[in-house]
């Protein structure tokens, strides 16, 4: 093709512009694409609030209810659970409760609102596998002091009452405490702090 | 055939005017010159071409009668199983095929290893057929979660959890890929998509660039002497001989040995005792209850054994992450200029095969529970993993590797 007497810059311009608007175009069309993987306004419906009832619940007691899918235990300890609690604080990765793993108004010894119910969520810090509940019995392969707990079958966790972490083991982190709170002395909501609308 | 080859007469000649067949046909089959001294380990190329056919034909026919959806994805696989005329041939088809895949291209890439066929000027044909692999891992563990069995459900929970774990952007990235608050039938739904069409297509791409790339180059073989050196006067390879019909007709060999392996799992231990299907999967999806003790497929535990190495959830992703990524840049950590390892110095032979027996040691422990001993080996032989690339490192860039002469010419046995 007859090149002669072509304007370069011209048309070096008219590429690049289209180049750059093409890809402004593409850069926009990638939303769409990617927003597609967002839990949809069903999926985040089906993870409403729940409402648990816990009149009946006796010390000692764990119910497991569903949460966005997840399990979530609601457990009423008994006084010793308490007292116990802080004897185990030298073996805790996080006695304290310093790791964003709970609102703030369960940021205390018994990491909840109520000492004696217990609200966590139910899966496993370390990669999301649900442990078990050993209230008294001592679960194999930790020779620490155990006074009742959970112990994850995957990779080998121990948490104590209060969903902490034993040091030295694959979870990093304190079991979550989800957000909260009581709508009487009975019922409690979880999924939503109070005063959230 | 070598009266249509030409480009001229009969039907060839017609199609070749209008579509490169006979070109394409010489250019990669018919005059690909590969070198005469091919042994044993040059059949796994080839058969991971052949096992990549069977998952894709099988798998399109098990998507005639699979559901994806949390209720009756389980039971269509049931369904399969034992309604469909021959469902449990094609469904045992695709899952020994799973694994068969994993067999070959591990043996394949061990290959490389053994002969240094990811040297210059092959990196990025290792590149790509490092991708291949990365590729394969996603396949096929969006795959194993298609049953909607307790270890589909939870051996997806670990995985995902495991982006969970990566610093500030870890909850929201994983939120995006489940595309719920848990593992659902909406993650059910997108990862059937990505199994049937999304990675098929990728796979098949980089299949396609993996073997452009191989005849750019030209194969390696067992002495890693470039046979490109020495031509005869037509400009062929003079330790070359054309893969067709030399190398199809080996092929065909590997091919037969290779489906009497395979016909033997099939037919006799499809399940390969728990090892390609996992007794939990067996039980459907109960996101309340945890098996008692989750391992992945065979395939995945030597990362996995990496994985529950660390103490620590986001250190035991990034080193599992790194025990793949680091294979991308072997091409340029060997500095050594002789590929074979006939040739190589006697400390590259004792590391790799340390490197092998670490990789194999480790799937070893991937499938066992996470307990003292057990976690103590892990942790030595991930650092014996990582240890190799170390080694080759130092020992080819500081010039330590006492190498013996290569020979001009290949060698036959």
């Amino acid at each position: 093709m007859n090149q002669d007497g072509a304007d370069k810059s011209r048309r070096r311009f008219l590429t690049a512009a289209t180049g750059v608007v093409g890809g402004v175009g593409a850069a926009f069309l990638a939303v769409p694409f990617l927003s597609y993987w967002q839990p949809s306004a069903r999926a985040q419906a089906a993870g409403a609030p729940v409402e648990v009832d816990i009149s009946q619940l006796e010390p000692g007691q764990l119910v497991n209810v569903k949460w966005r899918g997840n399990p979530v235990w609601v457990f009423k300890r008994s006084d010793d659970n308490l007292s116990d609690l802080e004897k185990l604080d030298g073996l805790m990765r996080d006695p304290e409760s310093n790791q964003p793993q709970q609102p703030p108004y369960a940021q205390n010894k018994h990491r909840s609102i109520k000492p004696e119910i217990m609200i966590m969520v139910g899966l496993c810090t370390h990669l999301g596998c649900s442990p078990l509940f050993r209230p008294d019995e001592r679960p194999p392969g930790i020779e620490r002091d155990w006074h009742g707990g959970f112990f994850c079958p995957c990779h080998g966790s121990y948490f104590d009452l209060a969903g902490r972490v034993y040091s030295g083991v694959p979870a990093p982190l304190n079991l979550e405490v989800p957000p909260y709170h009581f709508i009487d002395d009975n019922t409690v909501l979880i999924g939503e702090d109070e005063g959230d609308a | 055939m070598s009266e249509t080859r030409g480009s001229s007469g009969g039907l060839m000649g017609w199609v070749d005017e209008r579509f490169p067949a006979t070109k394409m046909w010489n250019e990669h089959i018919g005059q690909y010159y590969a070198p005469k001294n091919f042994n044993f380990w040059y059949y796994f190329g080839s058969l991971a071409l052949v096992v990549l056919v069977i998952q894709i034909l099988s798998g399109i026919w098990l998507t005639m009668n699979y559901q994806p959806s949390a209720d009756r994805a389980f039971e269509s696989v049931e369904y399969i199983m034992r309604d469909v005329d021959w469902g449990w041939l094609i469904r045992y088809i695709h899952t020994t095929g799973a694994s068969a895949f994993f067999v070959v291209v591990y043996l394949h890439m061990a290959r490389a290893l053994l002969y240094g066929s990811y040297q210059k000027p092959r990196e990025l044909l290792w590149v790509f057929g490092v991708l291949i692999y990365l590729a394969l891992m996603a396949e096929a563990f969006f795959g194993y979660m298609l049953p909607w069995g307790q270890m589909s459900f939870w051996g997806a929970q670990v995985i995902i959890s495991l982006f969970g774990a990566i610093p500030v952007i870890g909850d929201q990235l994983a939120l995006w890929i489940r595309g719920d608050y848990v593992i659902s039938e909406i993650t059910l739904n997108r990862f059937f998509a990505l199994h049937v069409i999304g990675l098929p297509l990728v796979i098949i791409g980089l299949v396609v660039a993996h073997i452009l790339a191989l005849h750019e180059v030209g194969s390696n073989n067992p002495d890693g002497v470039e046979i490109k050196k020495n031509k005869d006067a037509n400009g062929n390879p003079k330790d070359g001989i054309p893969f067709h019909p030399y190398y199809t007709v080996k092929d065909t060999f590997g091919l037969i040995v290779f489906l009497i392996f395979f016909s033997i799992v099939l037919f006799y231990m499809p399940e390969f005792f728990g090892l390609f299907i996992e007794a939990p999967n067996f039980e459907p999806a109960n996101p309340q209850v945890t098996p008692d003790h989750i391992a992945p497929v065979w395939y995945f535990t030597p990362h996995y054994a990496m994985l529950r190495a660390i103490p620590d959830s986001f250190g035991g992703v990034v080193v599992m992450g790194a025990a793949v990524m680091i294979l991308f840049f072997l091409p340029w950590l060997d500095r050594g200029r002789v590929r074979s390892i006939r040739y190589r110095g006697l400390s590259f032979k004792i590391a790799l095969m340390l490197f092998f027996l670490s990789f194999v040691v480790l799937g070893y422990l991937g499938l066992q529970p996470a307990t003292g001993l057990y976690t103590m080996l892990a942790r030595i032989f991930t650092a014996i993993y990582f240890g190799f690339f170390v080694f080759i490192w130092v020992y080819t860039y500081f010039g330590l590797e006492r190498t013996k002469p290569v020979p001009e010419r290949v060698t036959m046995p």
